[in-house]
Parts: C-alpha cells; sequence; structure tokens
C-alpha cells in the first residue's frame, strides 16, 4: 500500500470517526432540531465552498455566480424527484451533470476574460440563471417551486461531503491540478509551460460547477419549498466569504471557513438586527488582520497534533 | 383602405409608447449615469469594485429623505445637504476601510468593500427600520407636453440636475487642479506621488465626488419613485456597475453614456418584451460587451505586458 493511499485511508477513519459522533449524538437526541438542520447546511457549504474553492484558490479565477450553478442542480434535481417520483441519487446526478454542462458552456467564452471582469461576467451570469428560473412556470417561477420530498438526511450529505473533499484533494494533487495552481500562480508562464491554460481553466470551473449542482440538490431536498431567492448573487458572495474566510486554496480553510460562517449566522439567529452587522464588521476586521484567511495556503496537516496524517512531507515548514 | 387605417394607428401607437419609453428610459438612464460615475471614478484610480456604492446611494436617498420631512428643507438644499453628507461618508468609509489595505491583495479590498456594503445597509435597517418610507412630494408634478409626449416633472427634474452636474464634474476633472491630479494619479499613482501629488488627499477626494454624485442619484429617484428602504441600492448599485463597464470603466463620459444606454434599453425591455427580464438584460448586455468589448464603448484596446 503506498503513502498516499494510506493517507487516504487515515483521512477516511477520521472522517468516519467524526460521523460518528455526530450521527450518535443526532440519534441520541443530544442535537435539537434546529442545529441538526444546521449541520446538515454546514455539510452542504462545505461541499459549495470546496468546489468554489477550486475555482477561485486553486486556479485563481475570480468566479462571483456559484449560487446560480447551485440553483441549477436545484431545480434539476427537484423536477426529477418530485414530478417523476426518482430517488434522490437520481436527482443529485442529475443535477450534478447539468450544471456540469451549464458551466462548460458558460466558462468556455467567460475564461477568456480574467480579474474583476470575470469576476463580473459570472455575477451577471449567475443572476441571469435566477432571473430565467424566475419566468418558467413549469418550476413555479417566483413563487418557488413547492411539494419536495424531505430526502436529504445527515448519512447523504455527510458522505457526499466527504466524497466531495477526497475528489477535490486528490484532483489538486494530480497532473491537472498542478497545471491549475501554474495557472493561479501566473498565467502566462503557465502557457509558456505548454499548459493548455483554456482547457484546466474550464474543467476546474466545470468540476466546480458540477459540485454546486449535487450541493443544490441536497440543499433542495431539505424543504418542502424551493425559490429563486435562494440563489440571488448575495448567496454566491457568501460562499465566497466561506472561502476567503478559511483561506484560498486551503481545502481545510474551505471547511472551516463553511464551519464558521454558517454557525455563527445560527448562533446569532436571535438577534436578526444585529447578526448581519457583527457580520459584516468581522469581514472587514479579519481583512485587516488577517488578509490571507484563517489557514492561508495552508492545510490542516501542517500543524503538530495533526501531522500524523500526512507521511508524505511529516508537515511542511 | 381601412387596414391601411387600422395600420397607421397602430403604427401611430407604437410610435408614442415608443417615445414614451424612450423618455422614461433617459430619466431612469440618468441616474444609472450618477451612480456609474462613482464606480468609475473610484475603479479608475485605485482599481476597486467599490460594491458597497450602491448602498452610498441609498443613505443619500435616506439623508435627501430627512432633510425634507424632519428639517422641512426644499428640493434644492436637501439635496445639496444629502450630497455634502453623503460625500463625507464616502471619505469616511475610505479612510477607514480602503486605506489600510491600499497594498492588501485585490481580493482583500473586494471582500472589505462586500463587508462594508453590508454593513451599510443592515446598520441603516438598525437605525430606521427596514419598512420601506414614502419620499414626500416636494416636486410638484407638473409635466411639459410636447406634441403630445409628456415629461413630468420629477423627469424634468432629473434631466435637469443630472446635466448641471455632470457639466460640474467634466469642469473639475478638466479644469481645475485637483482634476489634473485625479487624472495624473489614475494615469500612474506612483509617477503622480513622484511629482508631488498628494495621492491619499485625490483619492479621498474621488470618494467624496463618486459618493456624493450617487447622493444626487439617490435623492433623485425618491423623487421619481415616491418609496425609498435600505436594500435600495443593491440592485442599481450592480446595474450602475454594468453601465460604467459598458462605457468603459475608468472612463467618466463612458460612465454618463453607459448609464443613459442602459436605461433606455431596460425601458425598452419593460415596455415591449416583459418587465420580468428588465434585469435580465442589463447583465446580458453586460456580458455581450466583455465578450466582444472587453474595454467598453468608449475605452481603447490595451496590449498585456508580461
Amino acid at each position: 500500500m503506498n503513502i498516499q493511499r494510506k493517507n487516504d485511508l487515515m483521512y477516511l477513519v477520521l472522517g468516519l470517526v467524526i460521523f460518528g459522533i455526530v450521527y450518535g449524538l443526532m440519534e441520541g437526541g443530544m442535537i435539537g432540531s434546529f442545529w441538526k438542520l444546521n449541520i446538515i447546511i454546514i455539510c452542504i457549504n462545505i461541499i459549495m465552498s470546496a468546489s468554489l474553492n477550486l475555482i477561485n484558490g486553486y486556479t485563481g479565477q475570480f468566479s462571483l455566480g456559484h449560487a446560480g450553478f447551485m440553483a441549477v442542480g436545484c431545480y434539476v434535481s427537484v423536477i426529477l424527484t418530485t414530478n417523476f417520483h426518482m430517488p434522490l441519487i437520481v436527482g443529485m446526478l442529475a443535477g450534478g451533470a447539468a450544471a456540469a454542462l451549464l458551466g462548460c458552456l458558460i466558462g468556455l467564452p467567460t475564461l477568456r476574460l480574467n480579474g474583476d471582469y470575470l469576476a463580473i461576467a459570472t455575477l451577471g451570469l449567475g443572476e441571469i440563471i435566477r432571473i430565467v428560473i424566475m419566468n418558467i412556470n413549469y418550476v413555479g417561477g417566483a413563487a418557488g417551486f413547492t411539494g419536495i420530498p424531505h430526502l436529504t438526511t445527515f448519512p447523504w450529505v455527510f458522505f457526499t461531503m466527504l466524497v466531495t473533499l477526497f475528489f477535490i484533494k486528490n484532483f489538486v494533487n494530480s497532473t491537472h491540478g498542478r497545471a491549475c495552481i501554474a495557472i493561479r500562480e501566473n498565467e502566462i508562464a503557465a502557457g509558456a509551460m505548454g499548459i493548455n491554460t483554456t482547457k484546466y481553466k474550464v474543467m476546474a470551473f466545470t468540476i466546480g460547477a458540477a459540485f454546486a449542482g449535487v450541493a443544490g440538490a441536497l440543499f433542495a431536498h431539505c424543504f418542502y419549498i424551493i425559490n429563486p431567492s435562494s440563489f440571488t448573487f448575495m448567496a454566491s458572495f457568501n460562499y465566497l466569504i466561506m472561502v476567503v474566510l478559511g483561506g484560498l486554496g486551503s481545502l481545510t480553510g474551505s471547511v472551516a471557513g463553511a464551519f464558521v460562517v454558517t454557525a455563527l449566522s445560527a448562533a446569532l439567529a436571535s438577534w436578526p438586527e444585529f447578526r448581519m452587522i457583527i457580520y459584516a464588521l468581522a469581514l472587514i476586521l479579519l481583512m485587516f488582520y488577517r488578509p490571507q484567511g484563517l489557514f492561508g495556503y495552508v492545510e490542516l496537516t501542517a500543524f503538530k497534533p495533526f501531522r500524523f496524517l500526512d507521511r508524505t512531507k511529516g508537515g511542511r515548514e | 383602405m381601412r387596414s391601411r387605417l387600422a395600420m397607421g394607428v397602430i403604427f401611430m401607437d407604437f410610435g408614442s409608447h415608443l417615445i414614451q419609453q424612450l423618455i422614461n428610459g433617459i430619466s431612469l438612464g440618468s441616474v444609472y449615469a450618477l451612480i456609474a460615475l462613482g464606480y468609475t471614478m473610484v475603479y479608475g484610480i485605485i482599481k476597486l469594485i467599490n460594491f458597497a456604492h450602491g448602498d452610498i446611494y441609498m443613505v443619500g436617498a435616506y439623508v435627501g429623505f430627512f432633510a425634507i420631512t424632519v428639517a422641512h428643507m426644499g428640493i434644492f438644499p436637501a439635496l445639496i445637504v444629502s450630497m455634502v453628507v453623503t460625500g463625507l461618508l464616502g471619505m469616511v468609509v475610505e479612510r477607514l476601510a480602503y486605506k489600510p489595505l491600499r497594498h492588501a491583495p485585490r481580493i482583500s479590498v473586494l471582500i472589505t468593500a462586500i463587508g462594508v456594503s453590508f454593513f451599510l445597509e443592515y446598520g441603516s435597517m438598525y437605525f430606521v427600520s427596514p419598512t420601506p418610507r414614502t419620499f414626500p412630494r416636494v416636486f410638484e408634478t407638473e409635466g411639459l407636453t410636447i406634441a403630445g409626449f409628456t415629461v413630468n416633472g420629477q423627469q424634468l427634474l432629473i434631466f435637469a440636475i443630472t446635466l448641471v452636474l455632470m457639466v460640474l464634474l467634466t469642469y473639475i476633472v478638466q479644469y481645475t487642479k485637483i482634476g489634473k491630479a485625479m487624472r495624473a494619479v489614475s494615469f500612474d499613482t506612483e509617477t503622480a506621488q513622484l511629482m508631488g501629488i498628494d495621492a491619499n488627499r485625490v483619492i479621498s477626494v474621488t470618494f467624496g465626488i463618486g459618493s456624493a454624485l450617487a447622493a444626487a442619484g439617490g435623492v433623485l429617484v425618491g423623487v421619481y419613485y415616491n418609496s425609498i428602504d435600505p436594500l435600495m441600492g443593491i440592485m442599481p448599485g450592480l446595474k450602475a456597475f454594468v453601465a460604467a463597464v459598458l462605457g468603459g470603466i475608468g472612463i467618466i463620459p463612458g460612465a454618463m453614456a453607459g448609464g443613459l444606454i442602459l436605461g433606455i434599453i431596460e425601458a425598452l425591455v419593460s415596455g415591449f418584451i416583459s418587465s420580468t427580464f428588465r434585469d435580465a438584460a442589463a447583465f446580458a448586455i453586460l456580458i455581450l460587451v466583455l465578450l466582444f468589448k472587453p474595454s467598453g464603448l468608449f475605452g481603447k484596446n490595451t496590449q498585456e505586458k508580461v
């Protein structure tokens, strides 16, 4: 068994232990229904932030339309499960595939843009997706889609999240992932080294969109009703904030960012009038004192107590 | 014969509808142009998409509202008070939130701008309550009728004030010392500093002027639509950014033209297709512009250097 596989196994064991503890607490009635829902939302947000991190953090392409892909996955899956009575897994795969297809179609022309222009173009596309959904009567238009079966359970979201994290971790460590990181560091130099920059940018964008679609499918089946106003550019900002808060280019950071943001907004739910003010101030102060995010480019394994998880290098300097 | 007559009537109907929509479009577009100017000036100088600019516009509308209702001012004093107060607010925001990050990565400043935007939105929700307020009818709505088309009083007010402010801005940017300094800093900040220009002061003044223009837009929208609320700045802010990109970001005449074009297109889409597609039209224009001429209508193509 090689070292890479041993590492993956370690992570898997860690994941199963966390799952066991949280699931045990849930089944034992130690966690109320409010926090139960929030734990599910945290897992969905981890999928969203990890997939956005692949685009923004690892490939360096600034996307502000991630909620749009989530919306596509969400609506495609609810049509399949509600109107055609398919199981959740079919909805998730179809939602992911639809979002990936759209991501690829959108990515091909827009990824020629760079920096701020790409950010604004993706923001506009995300809004267009939302407005188009709002005008389709088949899915309920602006009023929303009702009667969705409540299929999302904690095991479903947790294991989908694990698959997402493993996929992105291994993608980043592969040849393709290294090419993406090279593009982030310097696109012109990467091109000069023979990397097909367009291909890898579109690849990262498509994979990110696919996971956003899967997350959207899971999100839809947490509630009985879903409407387009959950997918405004504000939602995209929210995922971006999770990624930046955790650290661009750190998967551990994405997990931490999604956890902190979701848990914070849930904890402040009793003071709705202060919630967003505190959130805004926290964001500004974080950018002042720790602009690289909580984890920067560093993964969990760089810290001493967690070094045993990564035998390949024995911790980074 | 009769069908030809009917066609003629339909055509005339279409024509007058078109001109009426054009008038509505120009008044909406003037407001977009006023907001877009702030975006474009700030972007031209520090390359920041100031996401909080739409909320500055909202604050401007509220200052105008309180100047009229609480201090019982007329529309023109209220407009000036709102511009001054909001201009100062813009400078304070720049000083507190953006200046410490002058040499930070661009994304940190962008996230800070999003933070400031949330802060202004929800801070004003806390102070002035989230319910929409009815803007008092301060300007008599006696319209002007030219050849069967009515331009109402508020629209005239919007045209006149926008025109005055744009002439004033052009004068400041082209013929005064501070305007010259602004152009120099926007062209090359470091060289401008070596020539003895205080870049921090210029940036501060730019934020002040941009915010004052947005405040004027806010008050005018209050007068036009009669309703203001703490989240009113989000959509117009984004649209104004689209207008700035359309005209070529960083270029002042571009923002004016971009705002007007966007307003007219929106009015035509909501008048002839469906008002639900109004917002989609704005973003579709944005994407087309970005794909085919990313430097905007008035921009020059610049070669990227290694």
